[in-house]
């Protein structure tokens, strides 16, 4: 009785930790504070959980435990900052597979009493399949192994049917007086089938919304298991990470102004391409990009996932403190949604040592813009296409934007001139204001140093 | 676990994670989801509980990934978020 009570103890002083540890984290000053205090907890939950009396298995358990945690922790430490949101993406998805992968064991065992906690096991079985699916599709599309956005004849017809369908059979297995081997091994084929569809059509634009929606997703199924397998803990942690999580997917969609059912169900690709852009491009070399700026007395860097995948963010950062030495002011513009991940730009412009006082959220900047000399956009595009404003048949129209396209003059680094992860045409890029720099936001911004350096001397 | 008692932990738990978050600055928002995502690792004490119990093959297959799985999410989540958070350590001291 005596370790009963240790155990219980230990998993509710981990509870207390967790929340701590989240609260901490909501602020820069005691946010690493929130992670140790959150990974104590961790510790003390999983060593305490050995002691559970009537435990088998415990070979196999350490070597779970050490494989999948050793795997995780060096290709955590290895990883790239500009890679971290499919990292977390993909954590994520291994987290509700682990929770659908504990309801299997459960259904194995056949052991489950009531239809509550039958009901509420598959719950979590199909959350967690699902968010284990679509989290592997968002990495591969983040790591680039999966180049294009896929699309089914009648995607949402299709989307909806399979979701109808494995519903049913969920149904079938809570109904159903004794647990079926073959409806529970269909069922989580048809979860796994689910996530996966319902993820394959989703563009770029959309996936940091979407992998918080199943970092909320995670939450709630491991809150489920954690009632099945009757710990406290579990349940608490996964529903206070389902709330926070799906309160987090809310800020971001509101702030793209797309309910969340539409990113799901209307993929931006199908709502239509907008009107066609008419101008060309006009093209800038580093030489004159540089002296526009160097003899600028305002420059606006509003910088988008182009700068992450170039890993350009030290460079910017050097450019910027030139352009500082020769008494240009300098701020940067961040998109609620830059990047892939909600702060994404935040980390690398941190990484890179840019202060937060240059750091500027949309609302704080936007009347900016007129008064800049310069807006430098660097590999961002939809946080800037100004048919958000004006263009009614955009599938952007409404999507509250960056107005790079107010400022006197714009430049803006860019690959190619391809129209981007959402395939949407920018309005901006044609504008008579507007000058191109091509290149890699690595080697751009590079040569726009070796100009700025030059112009100093 | 008493079916009301079980509600109340969920409501309860719901508005602490809606309380939470509701006051996090932008700048927190990713490395706010990755530690977020790190303490549903805790699912790893699940997973053990269940791989403890197997005792048919099958079981223990499924309890093997359960348990790798959600080590995964834990060790993973903590590297990533520790890392993230790191840098913003640093920036303050300049």
């Amino acid at each position: 009785m005596a370790i009963k009570w240790l155990i219980d103890a230990s998993y509710f002083v981990a509870a207390i930790l967790f929340i701590l540890g989240l609260k901490g984290m909501s602020s820069p000053v005691s946010a690493r504070k929130g992670i140790v205090w959150a990974g104590v907890g961790m510790v003390l939950a999983t060593v305490v959980t050995f002691l559970t009396p009537g435990m088998n298995n415990f070979a196999l358990m350490i070597i779970a435990i050490a494989v999948g945690g050793a795997l995780a922790w060096i290709s955590g430490k290895k990883v790239a900052m500009t890679d971290m949101p499919q990292m977390v993406a993909i954590y994520n998805g291994m987290g509700g597979g682990a929770a659908a992968a504990i309801a299997a064991v459960e259904f194995a065992r056949g052991e489950m009493h009531g239809v509550v906690v039958t009901l509420l096991a598959t719950l979590g079985a199909l959350i967690g399949a699902v968010s284990f699916a679509g989290s592997v599709v968002a990495w591969a599309k983040l790591q680039g192994v999966m180049k294009k956005a896929f699309r089914l004849p009648a995607q949402n017809g299709v989307n909806i049917l399979l979701a109808l369908v494995t519903v049913g059979v969920g149904a079938a297995i809570v109904i159903a007086p004794e647990i079926d081997p073959t409806l529970v091994g269909a069922f989580f084929v048809l979860a796994l089938v689910l996530g996966t569809v319902i993820t394959l059509p989703i563009g770029g634009a959309d996936m940091p919304v979407v992998i918080s929606l199943f970092n909320a997703f995670t939450g709630l199924a491991v809150g489920f298991e954690g009632f099945v397998m009757g710990i406290p803990a579990l349940i608490i942690a996964g529903i206070v990470v389902g709330a926070a999580g799906t309160l987090l997917t809310q800020l971001m969609a509101k702030a793209m102004n797309r309910p969340i059912s539409n990113i799901l169900f209307v993929p931006m690709a199908a709502a239509g391409g907008g009107e066609a852009v008419e101008g060309e491009q006009k093209e800038v070399g580093a030489m004159d990009a540089a002296a526009m700026m160097r003899y600028a007395s305002k420059v606006i860097i509003v910088p988008g996932y182009g700068m992450a995948v170039a890993g350009a963010q030290h460079k910017v950062w050097e450019m910027t403190e030139l352009l500082e030495e020769a008494g240009v002011e300098v701020s940067f513009a961040i998109h609620p949604v830059a990047g892939r991940m909600p702060g994404h730009m935040n980390v690398l412009l941190a990484e890179a040592g840019v202060p937060y006082d240059k750091i500027f959220d949309l609302e704080e900047i936007n009347g900016d813009f007129p008064q800049a000399d310069v807006a430098l956009v660097i590999g961002a595009n939809d946080v800037v296409n100004p048919s958000a404003r004006t263009d009614k048949s955009s599938p952007i129209y409404g999507m509250p934007i960056l107005n790079a396209d107010l400022a006197q003059n714009v430049i803006v680094v860019k690959r190619g001139k391809g129209t981007g992860y959402s395939g949407i045409e920018n309005a901006l890029f044609y504008k008579d204001n507007t000058r191109l720099l091509y290149g890699s936001a690595q080697q751009a911004i590079g040569e726009v140093i070796q100009h700025v350096k030059a112009l100093s001397v | 676990m008493d079916g009301f008692v079980a509600i109340y932990i969920f409501m309860l738990a719901a508005f602490t994670g809606y309380e939470v978050i509701s006051r996090v600055p932008v700048i927190l928002h990713t490395p706010l989801m990755s530690g977020s995502n790190f303490v549903h690792g805790v699912v790893l004490v699940g997973g053990m509980i269940a791989l403890g119990q197997a005792e048919t093959p099958l079981e223990q297959a499924i309890g093997f990934v359960a348990v790798l799985l959600g080590a995964a999410n834990a060790a993973g989540g903590y590297v990533v978020t520790e890392r993230m958070l790191a840098m913003f350590k640093a920036k303050e001291k300049n």
